[in-house]
Parts: C-alpha cells; structure tokens; sequence
C-alpha cells in the first residue's frame, strides 16, 4: 500500500467496513431512497431505519421541525415490520456490496428478541443495531434506555437470538454513559452507537402548543455535537469493545473529532437530509486528513486524544 | 431524481409579492414532469439542516423555474441571491399529475393562490385544452393568470373579499360552471392549494363520479423518501388506514386515496 493510500478500513466487533463512515438509522431510509444520488458500495456500512417484528404506524405529523442548527424528531418509528423490510428492501439491499445494519427496537424484551430473531435468519444482513434510545416512543426509552438493569435484561435476550455483531445504540445520558457501556460489553455487545437524539421540545407561541404532533422529540445535527463528541470520549474511556460515534458530524472534520475522541468508526446522521453525499465527502476528507498527518491507518488516530 | 448546481439566470419579483427563480438545470429541467418538485439547498442558510422544497411552475428545455414569497429564513435567504450565483438541487422528486386521462375528460384545473405554480405545467403540456379556476383572499392573491390565458385557457376566478373575479371561494365559482351544466365532457381535476380546497374539490368529484388530482402540501424533511416527515394519512387497501409520503408517493394523490377525517 502506498504511502498516499491511507488504510481506512476498519473491523467494528466483526463487521468488516472499507471505511469507517456510515450512515446512521432513521436518516437514510432502507437504501433505494438514496441509491440514485450515492454509491451504497462506497459506505463503510448503511444502517436502515428501526425495524419492528410487526408494521408500526408512527406518530402524527407534524413530525419534525428544524431549529438552530438542529433538528427535533417524533417520527415515532414508523416502519414496515420484519416482514414488510425482508421481503421489500432486503433483496435491493443485497445487490449492494456493503454491510447492512439493522437497527431493531420493540415495546418487550420479547419482541426485541423476536425481531432480532427473525432478522438473523435472513441472508445478506451484517449487524443488529439496538434501539434501546429512541426519545419517541415511550416504552423504549422509559423501560430500556434508561433502566439499567433493564438496559442488560434486552441486551442478554437479544444476544441468546442472534450470532449476527450486536452494537447497542446509547441514550445519551450524560451521568450514566459509563455504565451503560460497560453494561453493553459485559452483556455481550460488539459494539456500541452513540449517540441517539437528546430530548427536546419546540413551542408554538401563537398557539402555545407543542410544534410537534407527539409533543417532544429527539433533537440532532450540528448542535448536539460538543455534547455527543464528550459523550463519546466517556465511553471510549469506559470500554474495550469499539464505538460507533455519532451526533452532528456534517463534515470530514467533525468525523475526525469523533475518531480522536475514540470511535473507530462514523456515523452521518441528519446532514443526509441536506447534503445526501456528506458521507462520500466525509471519507474523502478523513483519508485526506489522514495524509497531511503522515498516518497509515485510521485506526491510529482512534482515541488519540492528547490530554 | 439528482443532484445538480444549478446556475440562476433571473430572478424578479413575478407580481403579487412573489418572486421567480429561473436556473440552467440542463440535467433536471428535461426530466420534470407537471406537479413534481425540487429540493433546494439555500446558500448562506448555514444553521440550516433541511433543504426547502418548490414545485416546478415552469420547465422548458435547459431551464426551469420556481414561484415562492417570502415567509421565513430560507425564503429570505433565497431572496438575496442574484443572477450569475448558483445553488444546489435535488429533482425531480414526487409524483406529479398524470396526463394520459381519456381524452374525452374535459381538464379543470383548481388552485388555491400559489398553487398555481403547481399548475402551469399541466396546462402547458396537456394536449386537451380546459379551463383554470383560481382562488385567494384577495387580488393581491391571485397570480400568473395571464400565463393561463396566454395558453388558450379561460380562467375563472373568486377572492374572498371581492377585489378580484367573483365574490366568495374557488370552489362557488366552480360549483356555479358545474350547476350550468356547461360541461357536455366529463371533468378531470388537477388541484393544488390549501388543504380545505382540495377536500372540497375531492368531494365533489366523488360526488360526480370523477377523478380529481390533489396535490398536497406538507411540510417536508429529506424530499427523496428517507425521513418520513411528510406524510398524508391514505386509505389502505383493507380498509383501515397507513401514513404515506407526500414526497414519494405524492404529493399528487387522486381523491379516493386520501383520507381526510382526522387529517388537521
């Protein structure tokens, strides 16, 4: 390998990426949505968005609503079901050589087993990404994101399913990162994501009601940063297993942040929705950045801050 | 559907407070059809993190252009560039009105204000001629009639206060033609406005037996399908009901599709 070739590729917890950017669940669809404006084989891996054992409605709209350098959410996980997802998107996705994350969630232990179950035995899907985070509905934040001793009860229920590399995705709780994490590894996980949205509300004023239709929602992009990138850097601290880090990254150095804090691999979450190509501009950017400070691997630069 | 910098070759003020952007899309302005949309990137909206989508109001060869006025930061910012600056587009995206109707069906094409804008390029590119009613509050709500007129079809028009056409909505002045029995052909509606216009319009061509065209509005997050922020509450084939994209499935939908009860 040259020395103007950078190695980007990365190994998290046994999903083997060409790179370590990938886009993150609930911002890129379950592929063909953006097949026309992205090569899929050029991401590191494409996590689709949260799959239930049975087709879920969502909340009603309005369902987001931007805000300085943010976005709030309260989608509320519409999608079409194990079923729905294998049958219609899985057999497109499988044209495509890159690895495919499944996010999961479900209302129980059991059917968060039950789905994780189902999806493992399809061919063609790399990793379960575990929803434990999602601020919008209620049962899966309040019983699991939260609960620690919940938090380990699902984990190890989906872990007795499935042999697919498991990465729980972290809420991001500022005072409890630390023991979710290592929750997370001690209960099995390959990995870990973080960070889901943060909690917020918008407020119509003419009104006074809530802007959006389930009241609050997750709040994501440039503004929740900072926060994600100290939240990852916590974790990093906590864990062996390796982090998948997310919350904002718009550009190649803001991935680059992310790594140095100790994520071994990206995610690009609400930038999709402006600028669908920020991943392609993200991993261009990093092996540039990867040049200029005369490193061989990206993974040298994992954790490398200086402090 | 792609992504495209597009040049601006003008950009004036259209008349009735709003403004026309017209861009050298040589690569998304052949593909538009008739109530299809683009995405357009802002520039200099820098704490922005969605796109703000426009219907197509006109596409001609290499170019194509867009209608808006000025309401918040993405229009203002949009109202600051000039000719010769460029911006970026994601387009065609949607499913727009369909013109392979029977050719005996007579096109009525209703807009609410700005919904024309919707509207230019289905009667434009129809090769049935019909005629277009137009609704607003006021006469400074009602534009580009003339770009209607210049195509052969008569418009018939209503403001709520009076100040143009006929006194009332869009939709008396429709029921007026329709109780006339002028219409010796079957009616095919293309609709685009506010949301308690298109219910109307959609009543009566079920009333009628007819088809009608709504093109929706919704507010929109990723405009390719991705982020389910736009959806429209449609009847499902069993008879219940399921959330569907405005900006993949729609945002034209035929009457029978949408299920308006409970819909705010």
């Amino acid at each position: 390998m040259s020395l103007n070739s950078p190695d980007l590729s990365v190994n998290l917890g046994g999903v083997r990426m060409k790179n370590p950017v990938m886009v993150a669940s609930g911002t890129f669809g379950y592929g063909p949505e953006y097949a026309d404006l992205v090569d899929l084989n050029r991401l590191g891996a494409l996590v689709v968005k949260g799959i239930s054992l049975e087709p879920w409605r969502g909340n009603p709209p309005p369902r987001t609503v931007e805000v300085a350098s943010g976005l709030i959410n309260a989608i509320g996980l519409q999608n079409p079901g194990a079923e729905g997802f294998l049958r219609d998107y899985l057999p497109f996705l499988r044209q495509f050589d890159v690895p495919v994350i499944v996010n999961i969630w479900g209302r129980t232990v059991e059917e968060y087993a039950a789905v994780a179950e189902r999806l493992s035995a399809a061919d063609g899907l790399t990793a379960l990404e575990l929803n434990v985070s999602c601020p919008n509905v209620k049962e899966g934040r309040t019983a699991f994101g939260t609960n620690l001793p919940m938090f380990r009860r699902v984990l190890a229920a989906v872990r007795l399913k499935t042999r697919l590399p498991l990465i729980p995705k972290l809420a991001p709780d500022l005072s409890q990162i630390k023991a979710f994490a290592q929750a997370a590894e001690e209960e099995g996980a390959d990995a870990i994501s973080l960070i889901n949205s943060i909690p917020a509300l918008a407020i119509d004023i003419e009104t006074r009601r809530p802007v959006l239709g389930n009241r609050t929602g997750g709040l994501s992009g440039p503004a929740i940063k900072p926060i994600a990138l100290k939240l990852v850097w916590e974790a990093a601290q906590a864990v062996r297993i390796p982090i998948v880090g997310m919350g904002g990254i718009a550009s190649a150095a803001d991935a680059v942040e992310f790594i140095i804090a100790g994520a071994s691999a990206v995610a690009i979450g609400t930038a999709n929705f402006s600028e669908p190509t920020t991943a392609l501009t993200v991993m261009d950017g990093l092996r540039e950045y990867l040049i200029r400070h005369n490193l061989g691997t990206v993974k040298e630069l994992v954790g490398a801050l200086r402090c | 559907m792609q992504l495209e910098t597009v040049l601006i070759l003008e950009h004036r003020d259209y008349g009735a407070g709003y403004r026309l952007l017209k861009v050298a899309a040589p690569g998304i302005a052949p593909q538009v059809q008739p109530g299809q949309f683009v995405h357009v990137r802002v520039p200099r909206l820098n704490d922005a993190v969605l796109r703000r989508p426009f219907s197509v109001f006109q596409a001609q060869a290499d170019t194509l252009s867009i209608l808006y006025k000025t309401v918040g930061r993405g229009t203002a910012a949009l109202a600051a560039l000039a000719a010769g600056q460029t911006v970026g587009l994601i387009g065609p995206l949607g499913h727009g009105f369909p013109l392979d109707g029977p050719a005996e069906r007579v096109p009525v094409l209703v807009a609410g204000g700005y919904g024309m804008a919707a509207l230019y390029l289905v009667a434009q590119r129809l090769p049935r001629q019909g005629m277009v009613f137009v609704g607003g509050c006021s006469a400074q709500d009602i534009l580009g009639i003339e770009d209607f007129t210049a195509l052969g079809w008569p418009a018939h028009i209503a403001t709520e206060d009076g100040t143009r056409g006929v006194r009332g909505l869009v939709t008396d002045v429709l029921d007026a033609w329709l109780g006339e029995g002028r219409q010796s052909r079957t009616p095919e509606f293309f609709a685009c406005g506010p949301n308690g216009m298109l219910q109307a319009v959609g009543d009566r061509a079920q009333a009628g037996g007819w088809t009608a065209w709504l093109s929706v509005d919704r507010h929109m997050g990723c405009g390719v399908g991705a982020c389910l922020t736009c959806v429209v509450k449609c009847k499902a084939p069993d008879g219940d009901w399921v959330w569907v994209r405005s900006c993949k499935e729609g945002p034209v939908f035929e009457c029978r599709q949408i299920q308006w009860e409970e819909e705010s």
